[in-house]
């Protein structure tokens, strides 16, 4: 495993995983379905479990992967309720789209 | 730790509650466990020790910000059983996140290693979420929690890429080999990255200038209590968590090493200042006063972001600010929940009159501005003068300068909201007050008062 990593290089993980996450970061500021907008948290935090596991072989150390375990599951939590105040929303506006979210302003 | 342990064990038993039937007595007897865990902290106080492989470092900086949050906590659970009158049967859930999420709080000024504060706060956001957008019937309710958790979880994304690279940098998450090593002259050049990303991410969850857009809205549309527990105890904790993160991991003489130290404090000076002066120009322009409380939450942050200037001996300004602060804002927001209790909204006109109707429910609440506006007697002001006495001996005179032209602005604002009280004539006829707005009213302010005339109690706490 080690020696793949030694092939491939660190840097070139670092440079995937910043593109997955630029990619997600474009995804919530630029996206307007709430649906894809939650996809594109995931992709954020995806792209940082990657490199939390490349990290991990590259230091030969067991902690980064149970480090990912951890941000899975805050990521599945996080995403439940996130949904949980979507299903609200549909029911109240009729709609996912997060440009109709504008009756706060001032 | 067992501060830690006993406060997930209330909140399990808070569940049970639900089981067992005993929503009536729900609110007593978890402010009564708070008061036993209370104990529990302030005979941890005087034990510092670190537990579970250096997971939790209980330390006099943890003890005392948690002994603050509990605090905060036993306020806002006093305030739910009356806030909460028309949901009976959801109470035990409300009150267990609202403990759950003293659980995260707790863990993330306690933290020793990344693995932990991540948990922290995510625990604590996540609670949120949820009390954000509780009120589901609500539309304005349910907005305000998609935004919080959008931008919630944008900044955690952030956090979490940040440890990421310090992971990689370092090799471990451990806070103490973190600072160690962060001592040595080569770096691989993700340990600032991750550190900057880092500090982003909590500079979000502060709501200070230029991450704030999220704060008004989210703060207006929330039901009120979660407002006062986002402008209370969620500030106060963020900045707690900011402040120790750079504390602990030796950021400052990582960076001088670098010769990175003047563009970190160049940026710290830029984010106070902007965060007081946008926070305050903004705020003197609304009317509803959930958002400016929410504008004024946000020049509170920068006034505490200036702790950060002088980070080796700033703690115990830093707790005493926080505490002055969260009290005027526990008081204030007390009045706020009983003057627009049966209301739609929350603008200035409904407190007209208020002096008439409720004599001393306009006295708390101007006390509790004045104590903001740092006005002598109340714990603000001290607050203020200890915090910019100290800055000045850092060598930041400029951004003590701004700070005072801002607290004179300030003042514009809460006068506003008073002058409305004492000046104009009722709309209508006052509602009955239950004694437990009054309790919670007249003991924040008088622990306010009381810190005033004491500051040296708090002050001297951390050394």
């Amino acid at each position: 495993m080690n020696n793949i990593l030694n092939q491939i290089g660190i840097e070139n993980y670092i440079f995937l995983s910043v593109i997955l996450f630029c990619i997600g970061v474009f995804g919530v500021l630029y996206r307007r379905n709430a649906i894809i907008v939650f996809m594109s948290i995931e992709i954020m935090l995806n792209a940082v479990n990657l490199l939390f596991v490349a990290f991990s072989t590259y230091h030969q150390d067991a902690q980064g992967q149970i480090f990912v375990f951890f941000s899975m599951a805050v990521a599945a939590a996080e995403v439940a309720v996130g949904l949980a105040i979507l299903v609200s929303i549909f029911r109240n506006l009729g709609t996912i789209d997060v440009g109709n979210l504008k009756n706060l302003k001032g | 730790m067992n501060t830690l342990i006993a406060i997930t064990g209330l909140g399990v038993l808070c569940l049970l509650f639900e089981i067992l039937n005993f929503r009536k007595a729900i609110v007593p007897i978890t402010i009564i466990g708070l008061l036993a865990v209370l104990g529990i902290t302030f005979s941890e106080f005087n034990a510092p020790g670190s537990h579970y492989n250096n997971m939790i470092v209980v330390s006099k900086f943890s003890s005392a910000f948690s002994a603050l949050f509990i605090v905060l906590t036993i306020f806002l659970v006093a305030l739910a059983h009356d806030f909460y009158e028309d949901h009976k049967t959801k109470i035990s859930d409300f009150i267990a996140i609202k403990i759950f999420m003293l659980a995260g709080a707790v863990a993330m000024v306690s933290f020793g290693n990344l693995a932990m504060f991540f948990l922290g706060i995510e625990v604590l956001s996540i609670s949120l979420y949820i009390l954000a957008a509780s009120n589901r019937l609500n539309v304005k309710s349910n907005e305000a929690g998609m935004k919080y958790f959008l931008m919630g979880s944008f900044a955690s994304g952030i956090i979490l890429f940040g440890i990421c690279l310090i992971y990689g940098a370092m090799g471990s998450f451990d806070v103490i080999e973190i600072s160690e090593n962060s001592l040595s002259a080569e770096l691989p050049i993700w340990f600032p990255i991750g550190m900057i990303l880092m500090t982003i991410g909590m500079l979000f969850k502060v709501a200070a200038v230029p991450f704030h857009f999220w704060a008004p809205d989210v703060y207006e549309g929330s039901p009120t209590l979660t407002t006062t527990t986002m402008s209370t105890l969620v500030k106060v904790v963020a900045i707690a968590t900011l402040y120790k993160l750079i504390a602990e991991l030796n950021l400052i003489p990582s960076l001088e090493n670098q010769d990175l130290l003047g563009t970190f404090k160049t940026i710290v000076v830029i984010i106070t200042i902007a965060s007081m002066t946008v926070g305050n120009i903004m705020a003197l322009k609304q009317n509803n006063v959930k958002r400016m409380l929410a504008f004024s939450g946000i020049s509170h942050a920068g006034f505490m972001l200036m702790t950060l200037l002088s980070i080796s001996n700033s703690a115990g300004n830093l707790l005493y600010y926080a505490t002055a602060y969260s009290l005027a804002g526990i008081a204030a927001f007390t009045v706020i929940l009983y003057v627009c209790k049966n209301r739609d909204n929350e603008d200035i006109a409904n407190f007209n009159g208020l002096s008439k109707n409720n004599p001393l429910m306009a006295a708390v609440l101007t006390a509790a501005l004045l104590s903001m506006a740092g006005i002598p007697i109340f714990a603000g002001f001290f607050a203020k003068l200890v915090l910019f006495n100290q800055t000045i001996q850092a060598g930041y005179l400029v951004v003590v300068i701004a700070a005072v032209i801002n607290s004179i602005i300030s003042v514009g604002y809460y006068f506003k909201l008073i002058l409305a009280m004492y000046n104009k004539e009722p709309n209508e006829e006052a509602a009955k007050t239950q004694f437990v707005f009054y309790a919670v009213a007249i003991v924040a302010v008088l622990l306010n008062i009381i810190l005033g005339l004491f500051p040296s109690a708090v002050l001297d706490l951390l050394g």
